[in-house]
């Protein structure tokens, strides 16, 4: 063979072999996460975990009852807030204002919104929120996560009426349909299992964030449902459990970890399955 | 009438827009005219007319909605950093000594400006290549049943909320390096003139690498997303002549799909890159929250992030003022990161458009 062939050839199986390692790495990344986090976690998944709350510091019963239920409610109120201004802002810029100067812009700050550190969305809210009502409170904890909701979901919301044919509206429009039925009874059916995609994927990313709830929910250690006032939650006690001294405390931390992780890896699967049915179509 | 629109796919079109019209007349019928009673072609005219202005408006209300956020965050920034802006002025940037409990408080922003930059940086150096080698793998090694699975696990790598990676670091990858990576490192190093001052130290569970490590692993998926994304856009055309003339897979790669997609390939880093200097929990776990700044990156240290998330919640007056300052110059540093990798994408964009 050729010296000049073959060292082309040697080159080429190097790169292979390295682009293999490199799909190799970071594969093992996500099984070793989640073999530790089974490992550590599985043996505290108990009934107790979900209906009891959280124990004082050095007792050896309690579960995450008050966090869980904090995190559901937060996380569900930040998403109601979140998401329908995020659908109607990303239906303004792919229905109304294509051609728009301000949807460019606005493009372009969402963008940026889309990936600007959460911190600093917890340190906004805290100056927005929690100094004027003079106290951490639930509902600054939502509204944090609103904000990060917003740009996830217009995002998506754009890019699926984006992929509706014109020809749909056109269509619709010809029969004298207004633009807002166009819109909401012909490109929103046929986006449908896009803008859910957008909308669970947006719950994938906050039910998991600790970030911003540190300085604006807190956290606390009692089962609470008022949203003036502190509230459980479950990232962030994690957080505080976790860099404990106590080994219950620390078992409580892990299953509360596993827990998160499972739900929000099958959000985001779910996203993908519901995702990929409409590309397959 | 849900059942016509289920079958509904926004890519063949002459068929549905038959279907198109059935949902349009039911549309019409149900929401106005069973409303308005007997036909009254004016009251329908005007319904249709209020209900398409409204609509209008809250769409375009909600859209601007995402300005004023952009505006809040900037403006609540300013005022809150506004006490320790005036107090340290310039100062504040190459003051290395954060003693928040002195008096007064003597706050400077050098230690956790060093540890940003330093550990999204060496993140950065093992992101890029590892993310390119997968995006590679995806897109031009890997046997398509294959494809899916493993781009399905990279994705899910971005979906782990930052908490776990932080636990994680804390407790399984700090101590790995820390008894086998790090005295490995120190040992083959000592005496070399810069290496050995930068592998230099007593390993630590809590260090600058460990982050930038876990901040590596963070970031992976974004490269690789971005990367495969962009791979997507070289025309087939330009690679089947470079493979029809000869070519290796590796010199498609270099001479073809890298320099076509040069661009997309930089804003996809500057994305990651924007990312991992605002990341914040994963590294509050590991970094080890120390403002010296030690030459060794084996040492602990601390990052913008990080002193906010530990520090924030007990603070009060000059030394919260000085930590919202820090917060302001993250994000004036991050917008200005991830505005130059929107605009490189853009760039790339408006040349697969042509």
């Amino acid at each position: 063979m050729n010296p000049i062939y073959a060292r082309r050839r040697r080159k080429d199986i190097v790169v292979r072999g390295l682009c293999i390692g490199a799909a190799a790495f970071g594969v093992t990344w996500l099984a070793l996460i989640l073999l530790t986090l089974l490992y550590n976690g599985i043996a505290g998944l108990n009934l107790e975990l979900f209906v009891a709350d959280t124990p004082p510091p050095g007792s050896t019963e309690g579960g995450l009852r008050n966090a869980i239920v904090g995190s559901l409610i937060m996380t569900i109120i930040g998403v109601g807030i979140g998401a329908p201004l995020g659908l109607f802002a990303g239906t303004y810029l792919a229905e109304y204002g294509r051609n728009d100067k301000l949807t460019s812009v606005i493009r372009f700050i969402n963008d940026i919104l889309l990936s600007a550190p959460s911190i600093i969305i917890g340190l906004f809210i805290y100056g927005a929120v929690v100094v004027p009502m003079r106290g951490f409170s639930a509902i600054a904890g939502s509204l944090a996560l609103a904000v990060i909701v917003i740009p996830v979901v217009l995002r998506t919301t754009e890019d699926m009426l984006l992929l509706v044919p014109n020809a749909l509206r056109e269509a619709a429009s010809a029969l004298g349909l207004p633009r807002s039925l166009v819109i909401k009874r012909i490109a929103y059916r046929a986006a449908r299992s896009g803008l859910i995609t957008g909308v669970l994927l947006a719950t994938a990313r906050v039910a998991g964030e600790t970030a911003p709830l540190l300085f604006t929910a807190l956290s606390n250690q009692f089962f609470s449902l008022g949203l003036n006032k502190t509230m459980a939650n479950l990232p962030v006690t994690i957080n505080n459990f976790v860099q404990s001294p106590y080994a219950y405390w620390k078992q409580l931390a892990w299953s509360g970890a596993l827990l998160i992780t499972l739900t929000v890896l099958a959000l985001n699967i779910g996203a993908r399955i519901l995702g990929a049915e409409r590309t397959a179509k | 009438m849900t059942c016509w629109v289920r079958g509904l796919n926004p890519t063949k079109s002459v068929y549905d827009f038959v279907q198109g019209i059935g949902v349009a007349e039911m549309a019409v019928q149900s929401d106005v005219i069973d409303e308005a009673g007997p036909y009254d072609r004016a009251k329908a005219l005007s319904a249709f007319k209020l209900g398409d202005v409204t609509f209008y408006w809250i769409t375009r209300l909600s859209a601007i909605s995402v300005l004023l956020i952009l505006g809040g965050i900037i403006i609540s920034l300013i005022v809150g950093a506004f006490p320790a802006m005036k107090e340290y002025g310039f100062a504040f940037l190459w003051t290395q000594r954060w003693a928040p409990s002195a008096d007064p408080p003597v706050l400077g922003a050098l230690g956790p400006m060093y540890g940003t930059l330093v550990t999204s940086f060496i993140a950065m150096l093992i992101a890029i290549p590892v993310g390119l080698g997968i995006a590679i793998f995806l897109t031009e090694l890997c046997p398509q049943w294959l494809r899916r699975p493993i781009g399905m696990a990279v994705e899910l790598l971005a979906g782990i909320p930052s908490i776990i990676y932080g636990m994680w670091g804390f407790f399984v990858l700090g101590p790995f390096l820390a008894n086998t990576f790090q005295p490995f490192m120190i040992r083959i190093f000592d005496g070399v003139p810069v290496l050995g001052a930068i592998f230099a130290g007593p390993p630590s569970y809590l260090s600058l690498f460990n982050a930038a490590l876990i901040l590596a692993i963070m970031v992976l998926p974004f490269i690789t997303s971005i990367s495969v994304d962009v791979f997507k856009t070289v025309p087939p055309v330009l690679k089947e002549a470079a493979y029809g003339v000869g070519c290796t897979t590796w010199e498609v790669v270099r001479s073809v799909v890298i320099p076509y997609t040069r661009v997309g390939i930089i804003g996809g880093v500057m994305l990651a890159l924007g990312r991992a200097l605002g990341e914040t929990m994963a590294v509050t776990f590991i970094i080890g929250n120390s403002f010296r700044i030690s030459s060794s990156i084996f040492a602990p240290g601390t990052t913008i992030s990080a002193a906010i998330a530990s520090e924030f919640a007990e603070s009060d007056g000059l030394h919260q003022s000085g930590l919202i300052l820090l917060g302001l110059l993250l994000f004036v540093l991050t917008f200005f990161v991830l505005a130059g990798a929107r605009l490189m994408l853009l760039r790339l964009e408006k040349k697969a458009g042509k």
